[in-house]
């Protein structure tokens, strides 16, 4: 049964065994009251970065396309269910129903604007790749910091480059939901871990089995030989916009995680802007390119040291990135990397023996 | 399979790490009866400025509280925290703060963060005085109470004095739609000036992405044919425009809200452009003003000559707001749970009476302080208050 199992199963099920470790880790301590508020009110972002990390993965691992608008599908999927929810909040009581509805529109908006976006900008590659998907990140920050989203008794009223108080609104009844630059406040907010823990789960799911499946290998070999791979008859452009629109998908639901988790919602350069894309891209570059468990990692990581270290006050960023440039250097180093394999060699030399002492003794018997 | 061991232990590590931290935390601070404020505001990244000043002042005016003899025998603790003017930060930075034994709150020093952590702490009932949030949301729940006058009391202020006093007639705007201060000023100035028969010539709009090069929003301005142009907005800005103004040729007048104190210092040798600029504010660093003077005395003796601005001024009258508002409900244990202190702090705001480097403050129910802004006029490159 074991010699069945090929590498690429074996490393997915190592991915999966390490969430449910941090899972029941978790649980456990917020259990027994061990988990601190900072660290409580850091899950859900951390499950939310996770998620960007691992979709961004596909694009720049799997697919080989460097993109750094990620935020701005993000962004989409973030603005589309928050107006969503703010619009249903009244007609929809159930918050779970509400939130999962929401969770579908953001994605399914991110999506499609992954595919719009694609068709055009796919046709590019490296550096060309990169400046277009930067600038329709920058784009679609400041569309949604002109537009203008409000309710009164009249119904839902939409405007761009306005103000609220342009718009004709009856005063009695007016419900401002999208206030331009300042966006939305009052998303109602469901911090749940266990909901955005298990779309952690979904995306790992879905990413992992796009990648161990025909399709995947396609877009793997698009990567790896774009010539090659057309002369065999595979559709470039359709496994490249499959990539690309899976990935904004999840950039979506990310965003929803986020709409949802804060109740002044403000399109920024920090939050979705290209300081947001770039962060991104460090966690998929520093967890190992490719990489889905280093992602998983290096999201984890990295968005709860700078929080760990609060405790140092001014010098805090200053330690950040520090650790930074050590992690690089040490992650790529050979003497370290030669160091760990002689630790966890010496390590895996005391399990197989032990398993193979078992396995005699099966023999013997 | 070796890589995934070795991944496992790094989670692992981690994990254990995290929790180390949840555990070393929180309960400090017991045994000397020490009641421990938090500070939230942005201490790097462009806004921090802003956050620095608060918390520099906050931390100036605890020592001397305490140098003092503490209050009602207890001494006060501050811990200030960063968050980078981003609301998740703020949130964090909160949550970090009642890890700390926190049992109430100083901040946050800008608006979205404030928005963002209001209902966290109405959750908890931590109570909660925003020295410089400014919005009108910052302070919609009961629990909070501010230190600085909201938007829509500038806006509207600034009408009427421009109004009253014969300013102007035809006022150009130029103001922030990407900031919450910026924009909730002007949506207010509009309405009240429309209503006093002022005209609003021209309004020009920038957003934080593009607030270096002002010439077109100026000369659209001047085209317009405004007297005065109205600058809801911070100094760093406004120090720009005046400079590009000057270069322009233009000769109106200029108006500005308390963002505006600063822009002497900003404009460096060029101070001369600043010249007969009108600003309605609280306070500023160059008053003769008794107490005014005294606070900006012992900031700048304190870190390095420089010069508190307005947010720090707010903040030093925030924590000493908090004396009185302790005084007053008679807390003398400061092992008192937060919500049981927010409940009596809560009620205490409403009854006292604070003489700051601000002004003369009284509270309500709804958080928001009475005062009057005072109007200054900066003549040979000094404010000087006009009546």
């Amino acid at each position: 049964m074991k010699k069945t199992l090929s590498a690429s199963t074996k490393s997915n099920l190592i991915t999966y065994a390490m969430l449910a470790v941090i899972f029941a880790v978790v649980q456990l301590l917020s259990v027994t009251g061990n988990l601190s508020s900072l660290v409580s009110g850091l899950l859900v972002p951390i499950c939310m970065y996770i998620i960007l990390a691992v979709s961004l993965n596909l694009t720049v691992g799997i697919l080989g396309d460097l993109s750094l608008g990620h935020a701005g599908f993000m962004c989409v999927g973030a603005y589309s269910s928050a107006i969503f929810s703010m619009l249903t909040k009244d007609v929809i009581s159930a918050d779970l129903l509400r939130y999962v509805l929401a969770l579908l529109v953001g994605g399914a908006f991110a999506a499609i604007f992954g595919i719009l976006i694609g068709i055009p900008v796919l046709r590019l590659k490296g550096d060309y790749l990169a400046i277009v998907t930067l600038a329709f990140g920058e784009i679609i920050k400041v569309i949604v910091n002109n537009m203008y989203i409000a309710k009164d008794i009249h119904g839902v009223h939409f405007a761009m480059l306005t103000s609220i108080s342009d718009m004709g609104l009856d005063e009695g009844s007016k419900e401002v939901i999208l206030n331009g630059p300042q966006g939305i406040s009052g998303t109602p907010q469901t911090k749940s871990f266990v909901i955005a823990f298990v779309l952690v789960v979904i995306t790992v799911a879905v990413i992992l089995n796009l990648i161990n499946s025909r399709t995947g290998r396609a877009i793997m070999s698009i990567r790896d030989n774009r010539i090659a791979a057309e002369s065999v008859g595979i559709n470039v452009t359709k496994y490249k916009l499959m990539a690309f629109s899976v990935s904004a998908f999840f950039a979506g639901v990310a965003g929803v995680i986020y709409s949802h988790n804060t109740y002044a919602l403000q399109a920024t350069t920090k939050n979705f802007g290209y300081d947001m894309s770039i962060l991104i891209l460090v966690l998929v570059v520093l967890g190992g390119i490719g990489s889905i468990k280093g992602s998983i990692l290096s999201s984890i990581i990295l968005i709860s040291l700078p929080e760990i270290l609060r405790d140092f006050q001014k010098y805090r960023m200053l330690i950040y990135a520090i650790l930074l440039i050590v992690m690089m250097i040490v992650n790529n180093n050979p003497v370290t990397k030669a160091f760990f394999k002689k630790i966890f060699g010496s390590l895996k030399r005391l399990l197989p023996k032990k398993k193979a002492a078992e396995k005699s003794s099966e023999v013997t018997q | 399979m070796k890589n995934g061991k070795k991944i496992l232990a790094a989670a692992l590590s981690l994990v254990m790490g995290l929790s180390l931290c949840a555990c070393n935390n929180g309960g400090s601070g017991s045994d000397k009866n020490e009641l421990i404020i938090g500070g939230i505001g942005p201490m790097t990244g462009p806004t921090a400025q802003y956050g620095n000043g608060v918390m520099n002042a906050a931390q100036l005016a605890v020592e001397e509280i305490n140098a003092a003899g503490g209050v009602n025998g207890m001494t006060l603790k501050f811990i200030p925290q960063d968050d980078e003017n981003v609301s998740e930060k703020a949130e964090n930075a909160y949550n970090s703060l009642k890890d700390s034994g926190a049992k109430l709150i100083i901040g946050t020093v800008t608006s979205t963060p404030c928005k963002a952590i209001s209902p966290l702490t109405k959750n908890d009932n931590m109570f909660m005085l925003t020295p410089s949030g400014s919005a009108v949301e910052c302070v919609q729940f009961d629990n909070a109470f501010r230190i600085c006058f909201s938007d829509p009391n500038q806006g509207i202020a600034a009408a009427q004095y421009i109004k009253n006093n014969n300013v102007a007639s035809k006022i150009g705007v130029i103001y922030d739609s990407s900031d919450v201060y910026s924009s909730g000023i002007y949506e207010k100035f509009r309405t009240e000036a429309a209503s006093l028969g002022l005209e609003i010539v021209s309004s020009q709009a920038f957003t934080s992405d593009s607030n270096k090069d002002f010439s077109v929003q100026l000369q659209q301005i001047k085209s317009a044919g405004a007297d005065l142009i109205f600058l809801p907005i911070y100094y760093q800005e406004a120090a720009l425009i005046l400079t590009q103004a000057h270069n322009a040729g233009l000769e109106t007048k200029f108006f500005g809200c308390d963002g505006l104190d600063g822009v002497i210092k900003q404009l460096g040798n060029d101070a001369a452009y600043a010249e007969g600029v009108m600003l309605l504010t609280a306070y500023t660093s160059d008053s003769k003003e008794e107490k005014s003077a005294a606070f900006t005395k012992a900031y700048s003796e304190k870190y390095n000559d420089s010069n508190p601005n307005q947010f720090a001024a707010d903040a030093y009258d925030a924590v000493y707001t908090i004396k009185v508002a302790l005084e007053k409900a008679d807390v003398k244990d400061a092992s008192i749970s937060a919500s049981e202190l927010c409940d009596l702090l809560k009620k205490a705001m409403t009854e006292i009476e604070v003489d700051g480097v601000t002004g003369h403050m009284v509270w309500d129910e709804s958080g928001e302080p009475t005062k009057d802004p005072k109007a200054m006029q900066i003549v040979d490159g000094a404010y000087t208050a006009l009546d």
